[in-house]
């Protein structure tokens, strides 16, 4: 069991015929993803991998031929907020954006409209999605994980990879591993997947990676000290940041004194979080 | 990025905001030949991205174009918080009344687009909001339907603005949505907006903060980015599109990836040291970036010590060892490197890195603790 994505997702990929697209394509279906379709305007008719997958001028062309009800994109960042909008009025129910460096207010457009809509978009500015022999939908690697009973979700990439990899090392196996994103407007929060691990039955802990920026830890922490039963483990990042400064990631900055590690830390412990000094010692907090 | 007072200033006006009769010089003749033409008071303001001009001496009042060129001498010599100014604005004075506050940025919480106001105008918003937050009326605004008549209206009754502005309030309003959305800014802000002693509204000053993501849509507002904000090193790594902020420390980090290069930075200061900066070399690690990345870093002289962490994932471990072993042909340094690579073909790369004779480590505490001993010795 997992959250969002399992064997029966059937996904399509924006933006499969330039590098990044086609070469993570080649990565999904190594780990055994149900990759059914790809769409780049004006390569419709035309087959990538050897013949395996099918290229569609539209993603309602290729929803409609191949039932595909989750959409990765890798599209460049001035044309990624039109490829959401495309897959939304698709009716593809579960978005994956990988790209980084999408304009701001496209971000809050684009969510806006979501809400309207009820569709679940992930990203931008993430590394996807994966649950262990069942579906990758993104750019985790997928030799770092092996299944198990624990829910990752992060704000991170790399980071992610090294608390996976120290799991995994450790013999302890993900339900499902979550990257939401760097980016300050993103498709779905923290808390998003903290309910839904809450209500995975496969899932028995949680690890939450956090970084600077934003309020979404605290909110988190708000929501798991009144609806989680499960243990949460906590890790945040960027505690020697100085303020002011965009920490690589567009989201990751304290500003106005709001955004401080500190004060995430703070509340996450004040919920019943432990929270690692560092992301080796995750596996020993989960015990 | 950040507007200028004089460029914020401008953008308002294609909008239709009013504002002073005015122009920016860069040398104090200009000021003076400036002040002959607006005739009468003229406010010298230096032009500086950082706060407190005011407080630093660089707003002062001229009565003649005489003194406006003095002042303007003066206030060109200065440096204001380590900024240099480089130009002025020459102002026409108003004679204010009453200071507003107006301005429109991103709520990342709402993920939508606020507009704030307050009748405590003219002093930092911040410290109004942090003292009194009721003294500030907040509305936001649809992303997809922009900002509408009647809540313009709101903000004007939120802030006891007599009825008599409320037409040309929201025209000022309605002028500085348009000009948040026409430049993808992240910060539209007319601090202070003044009721002039003959009753008109009137944008006196203005800033804004545009996202960098965004400039690809205004290739004439990226024009006129101020590079004395800026490190000259994170300049440098902006060019080879590597990110990187200089910090006070001794231990230069190479990392792939933001968040583990800020958690490299923390474990480091967990472990007793100081980090020189964050670097993130983004996906893949060729030779090329990595030697870009070692002479910026290496340029710091207080770098004592170099700690990579790359994650290889994509990314192949043995790949990234013989990258970092072709820079370090180009780059000659005495400096220690440790190095930890871990994930796809790691072993291979550590392999090649112990055979060129590098400090290496397995895991990130391992790598901090020999970076931090590296550095002290």
């Amino acid at each position: 069991m997992s959250i969002l994505i399992d064997k029966n997702t059937r996904l399509l990929v924006q933006g499969i015929t330039g590098n990044e697209g086609l070469f993570h394509t080649k990565n999904m279906i190594a780990f055994g993803t149900n990759l059914v379709a790809g769409v780049t305007p004006g390569k419709g008719g035309e087959w990538v991998l050897e013949g395996k997958v099918p290229v569609f001028d539209s993603v309602k062309i290729a929803v409609n031929a191949t039932g595909a009800n989750t959409s990765v994109i890798f599209v460049p960042a001035r044309f990624a907020a039109d490829a959401i909008f495309e897959a939304a009025d698709a009716d593809i129910h579960l978005i994956v954006c990988i790209t980084e460096g999408i304009p701001v207010q496209d971000m809050m457009r684009v969510r806006n409209y979501l809400d309207q809509k009820n569709i679940r978009l992930v990203g931008p500015n993430c590394p996807g999605l994966l649950t262990p022999v069942e579906s990758k939908v993104g750019i985790i690697p997928g030799d770092i994980t092996i299944p198990g009973t624990i829910g990752v979700v992060s704000r991170s990439g790399t980071l992610t990879y090294e608390v996976l990899y120290a799991l995994m090392l450790n013999g302890m196996g993900v339900s499902t591993c979550v990257g939401i994103g760097g980016d300050p407007i993103n498709g779905t929060s923290f808390i998003d997947c903290l309910r839904m691990f809450e209500e995975d039955p496969n899932t028995e802990k949680v690890v939450l990676i956090g970084e600077i920026g934003g309020t979404d830890e605290e909110n988190a922490a708000a929501f798991i000290d009144r609806y989680m039963h499960k243990p949460v483990i906590g890790f945040i990042a960027g505690q020697t940041a100085p303020p002011g400064k965009r920490m690589g990631h567009a989201g990751a900055i304290v500003e106005g004194g709001s955004g401080l590690a500190v004060d995430k830390i703070q509340a996450l412990e004040n919920a019943g979080v432990k929270i690692a000094s560092h992301p080796e010692e995750i596996p020993e907090l989960l015990g | 990025m950040k507007l200028h007072e004089y460029q914020s200033k401008q953008f308002f006006a294609r909008y239709g905001i009013p504002i002073p009769r005015g122009r920016v010089a860069a040398t104090a003749s200009e000021a003076k030949h400036i002040a002959e033409e607006l005739a009468g008071r003229v406010v010298i303001k230096a032009q500086v991205l950082v706060g407190g001009r005011g407080k630093a001496g660089g707003i002062l009042l001229a009565k003649s174009p005489e003194e406006a060129e003095e002042l303007a001498t003066q206030i060109l010599a200065m440096k204001i918080k380590g900024l240099p100014v480089r130009k002025v604005l020459v102002d026409e004075a108003a004679n204010i009344e009453t200071e507003i506050y107006l301005g429109i940025t991103n709520d990342r919480t709402a993920r939508k687009p606020v507009m704030m106001a307050s009748s405590a105008g003219g002093v930092d918003i911040e410290e109004v909001a942090r003292e009194s937050p009721e003294k500030i009326a907040r509305m936001h605004i649809d992303p997809l339907l922009g900002l509408r008549d009647y809540q313009a209206r709101d903000i004007a009754t939120s802030i006891d603005l007599p009825r008599d502005h409320w037409k040309v309030f929201g025209q000022i309003a309605k002028g500085l949505w348009k000009a948040y959305q026409g430049s993808d800014a992240t910060l539209a802000e007319i601090n202070p907006l003044v009721i002039t002693a003959d009753n008109k509204l009137l944008a006196v000053d203005g800033k804004m903060v545009l996202d960098d993501n965004a400039l690809f849509r205004h290739p004439d507002l990226e024009e006129m980015r101020d590079l004395d904000i800026e490190a000259p090193s994170e300049i440098e790594a902006r060019k080879y599109g590597l990110s990187f902020i200089k910090l006070d420390g001794d231990i230069g980090c190479m990392v792939n990836g933001a968040g583990l290069a800020m958690t490299t930075m923390d474990i480091i200061k967990l472990f007793g040291g100081e980090p020189a900066n964050f670097l993130d070399i983004g996906g893949g690690a060729s030779s090329e970036k990595v030697a870009a990345a070692l002479r910026i870093i290496l340029n710091d002289p207080n770098v004592k010590a170099l700690l990579f962490n790359i994650f290889g994932g994509i990314t192949r471990g043995d790949e990234v060892a013989r990258g970092i072993l072709a820079a370090l042909e180009v780059i000659q340094t005495d400096v220690p490197m440790i190095i930890r690579l871990v994930g796809t073909n790691a072993e291979e790369g550590m392999q090649i890195l112990a055979d060129a004779e590098m400090i290496t480590a397995e895991t990130l505490a391992d790598a901090a603790k020999k970076s931090v001993a590296a550095a002290g010795a």
